[in-house]
Order: C-alpha cells, then structure tokens, then sequence
C-alpha cells in the first residue's frame, strides 16, 4: 500500500528512476563494466557538477548561454506568431508561402551555424539567430494550427454583436489560440537551448557552456568536466520545461476544465 | 420592423448544390414574439444566419427597420443553442456579458454595472466572477441570454436556444424569455423544433416545410395572458393549436393519417 503510493506521486517516482540510474552507472564503473576512459565514474561527475555551482566562470557561461537562449526565444516568439496569425487567417496567402516554409524547415539548423558566423559579426548574434531560426517553427505552426481550432460559434458569436473580423481575431482567436502557442514556445525554448549550446561549439566565443566545454577539452580531467557541463545543461533544460508547464498550467486553466469536461 | 421577401439560399453548385431556402417571405412587426418551426434540416438556422448578417443569402432581400440587411445590423443579438461554445472559456461570466457592450462605447464600470444588471434579470446575481465552464447548461444559456439583454438589441434572435438543456430547465427559460419579452418590449424571432415550445412561448407560430425552405403557415396564437406551463399548456386553446402545427410540420404525411 505504501509502496504502491509511492509510485503514484510523478516526481517522487521520477527521482527514484533517477537515483536508480545513478547508482547503475556508479556500478558499472566501480566493477569495470564501464570503462572510465570511455565515461567517467558517476560519482566524481556529480561532485564536479556540484563544484560549478560556485564557480564564478561556470556561473557567467551558464548566464551568457541563458541569455542568448532567452534573446532567441523572445524573438522567435515576436515573429513566428504575427507570421503565424497571418498566415492561419489568410489560406490563400498560406497557400503561396507554404513552399518555401517547407523548404526551410527540415534545413538542419546547426548547419546554419557557419553561414550565421559568416554574416554576424558578434559571438552573441551568431548563437541568436541560430536560435531563432530554429525555434520559430514549432511556434509558428502550433498558431497555425491553433487558429485551425478556434470555434466558428465562438467567432459568430461576437461577429453577431457586429464586430470587426480584426476585433474577432484579437478577442475570440487569439485568446482560444493562446494555450496552443504556449506549447509551441515550450517546444522551441529546448530547441533554443540546444542551439545556443551548439552554435557556441561550432563557433566558439568568449563565454557559454558550450565555450566552457571546448575549453574543457584540454584538461587532464576532461572527460568528468565534459559530463558535468551537459549535466548542468539537462538541468536547466528540465528547470525551464517545467517552469513553462507550471505556467502553462496556471494561465490556462480554463482550457485543461474545458478539454476535461468534453 | 423585419421584412423578408422571397429569400432564398443554396450552398455550393453544381449537381452537390442544397437548397436550403425555396423563398421565404415573412413580416415581423415591432415588439412581436414569432416562433420559426419546421422539419430538422429545413433551413432555419440559414435563415436566421441571413437575418444576423452572417451569411449572404444568394436570393431575395431582407429588410431590417427599413435598411437592407448586408452586414450585420446594430441593435440585434443572437443567442445561439450551443452556449458553451458561444461562451468564451477564458473570461468570467461577467466579463462575457460585458464584452460587447464595447461596442456601445460604454467605458469600462458602465459595462460591468450594465452586465451586472442583466445577469441579476436572469437569477444569476452571484455567478458574474465564475467561469462559464463551472456553471451547469441551464445556467449557462442563462449567462447568454443575459449576454444578449444586456446589450439592448432590438431584435433577439434565438437559434434552438433550450435544444440542450433537461425538460424542467427548458421550462424554467422559456419563461425566462417571457419576462424578458415583457420587461423591455424588444422583438424576439426563435426558432425551435419542439412544437409545444413554439406555441407555449409565441405570439405567432411560422411553420416552414422541410428544405428548401418556404412559409407553409402563419399561425396567430390567441391564448389567455400571462402564459403558465401548468394551465396555458391543458387550454383547449393550446391543445387544438400544437395539433394543428403538429399537422402542418410533419407535412402531408400526417395530415393524411389525420383525416383518413
């Protein structure tokens, strides 16, 4: 009965599977199944992540990556949805760009990184627009396909009281839309971040995680300072995924009752 | 204060067209309460999305106090069956009743004070903070039945409004529509499919024949004031009326039976 409570609680039971792997890796290494050369023991790569935590120059690398993860979000977020809106409300204009998204949207985006250096000259504007270019999509087509989902009773219902189709889309669908656009910008923030990551690998700079890792690479204890860094990277990729579900969850409460209900 | 003349409408082309409307021609005077009745599938809700200029019929006109209807017109208020789509989920019952009237260019505490009003006219004074959602169907359409009033519309328009609520709620807001109908004197055009409703509820029961749509019957309901569901409904009155538009909406079929 306890136990069985037990794993009914999501995160205790996530933790346990974590706990869990940790201590298999831990094993493997300590009896030799792993090999230290090829991964290093798990332990030493948490006390080495655990040393970051206060370690200036680790601090300002993870503030540069999140800077340029946040400028990138942002702005993916500012295009992608006026492009999404207009192009979920206006078929025939959809109609004609649709090619062209669906040329551009399977290019890899790290493939850009070279192209992206070639035309900015700043380190900061590199990681950015790679970002952008590769996080707008899941923004834009959650809009699109949002706007898809909007009620026609809900926009009848304010075009009866004579309002304008501009004020239909900004009171009736962009609001019905909204939770779907929210997902869209959860999707893309780990896409963001994986990029940022990336593009400060690929192109190098000053300060990043991605900077520090290359850095890293030098090191006696390279391979432990390699582990540690992307274990900093999972974490704030989960902090951030689950500070965007909590918010999801707070801001549109009105769409999880109704999608329950019905 | 609503003329229609031979309107008709058919979707699509080609051999997959539907005519929907065969030509319906109908007056509504000032202040009158007419119910449109007819077959399932006959074209009501097209005729009534006509009205509210939500639809460009493709025959006919239609006359709103004397304008052409090609937009839709100030002063009209749609109620639509399906009140927790014509809801929005995202904003308080308050806040929906309040919202059109942003279109009256009233500011912001006179809309709330108005939506206020309307929602203490339908009993529904202490819901206004709640979400739609967490009010029950009956209590809903109530919001958007005060939604409408609040808004001051000359002409109510009524699309199967109690076509999803139990039989005891349906009573309780048909005469709801009633009290509305006496306290502020607007004209009311519901359409419906039960016919005990239209009579119950009507000055005048229109029945259309099955699709396209036209005017079958005019039917002037001639019943003692005011209207009640236990004593109106057992007045021979009532009884010989429903059978009457009972006859006429099932058609030739029914008349048949009733004669043969």
């Amino acid at each position: 009965m306890r136990v069985r409570s037990l794993f009914e609680n999501r995160v205790l039971c996530g933790a346990l599977g974590v706990a869990g792997l940790l201590c298999l890796l831990e094993a493997g290494g300590r009896t030799g199944v792993i090999d230290p050369l090829v991964f290093p023991l798990i332990s030493g790569v948490v006390a080495r992540a655990a040393t970051f935590a206060i370690d200036p120059e680790f601090l300002a690398d993870i503030a540069a990556t999140l800077t340029a993860w946040a400028a990138g979000l942002l702005l993916a977020t500012l295009i992608a949805v006026p492009a999404g809106l207009v192009l979920g409300t206006m078929p025939r204009v959809e109609a004609a760009v649709r090619p062209i998204t669906e040329f551009l949207r399977p290019i890899p985006s790290i493939a850009l990184v070279s192209l992206a250096a070639l035309v900015f000259a700043e380190r900061f504007n590199i990681k950015v627009s790679v970002a952008v270019y590769g996080s707008m999509w899941p923004i834009l087509i959650n809009t699109m396909y949002g706007l898809k989902d909007v009620d026609p009773v809900a926009k009848d219902t304010l075009r009866s009281f004579g309002f304008s189709p501009f004020d239909v889309l900004r009171r009736v669908s962009l609001p019905s839309t909204a939770p779907f656009i929210a997902t869209g910008v959860r999707l893309a923030s780990a896409i963001a971040l994986i990029l940022v990551i990336s593009a400060e690998l690929l192109a190098g700079g000053s300060s990043g995680i991605g900077t520090f890792v290359l850095e890293a690479g030098g090191s006696i204890d390279a391979l432990e300072f390699i582990v540690a860094a992307a274990l900093w990277a999972g974490v704030i990729g989960l902090l951030s995924n689950g500070l965007f579900v909590l918010l999801e969850r707070r801001l549109f409460r009105w769409h999880r009752a109704r999608t329950e209900t019905t | 204060m609503l003329e229609i003349h031979n309107l008709t409408h058919t979707y699509g082309t080609g051999p997959g067209a539907h005519e929907a409307l065969g030509g319906v021609d109908l007056k509504v005077a000032e202040g009158e309460l007419v119910c449109i009745v007819g077959p399932s599938g006959c074209g009501k809700s097209t005729l009534l999305r006509s009205i509210a200029g939500l639809l460009r019929p493709t025959g006919g006109e239609i006359l709103f106090q004397g304008d052409p209807v090609e937009r839709t017109p100030d002063n009209l208020a749609v109620v639509f069956q399906d009140y927790s789509r014509s809801l929005f989920p995202w904003m308080s019952v308050a806040d929906n009743v309040a919202l059109p009237l942003r279109r009256k260019g009233m500011d912001g505490r006179q809309r709330r004070q108005a939506a206020l009003d309307a929602l203490e006219q339908v009993d529904l004074a202490g819901a206004g903070g709640k979400y739609p959602w967490e009010l029950s169907g009956g209590m809903q359409q109530r919001a958007s039945i005060a939604r409408a009033i609040a808004y001051r519309p000359t002409l109510m328009l009524m699309d199967e409004p109690f076509g999803s609520v139990d039989a005891q709620t349906r009573e309780d807001l048909e005469d709801l529509v009633l009290r509305v109908r006496a306290k502020h004197g607007m004209t009311i055009l519901l359409i419906t499919h039960d016919i005990d409703e239209s009579v119950y509820v009507g000055d005048r029961v229109i029945v259309l024949s099955k699709a396209p749509a036209k005017v079958v019957s005019d039917l002037r309901v001639q019943l003692p004031g005011p209207r009640d569901q236990i004593t109106t409904r057992e007045h021979p009155g009532f009884v010989q009326l429903r059978a009457e538009v009972g006859r006429l909406v099932r058609g030739r079929q029914g008349q048949a039976a009733s004669t043969g």
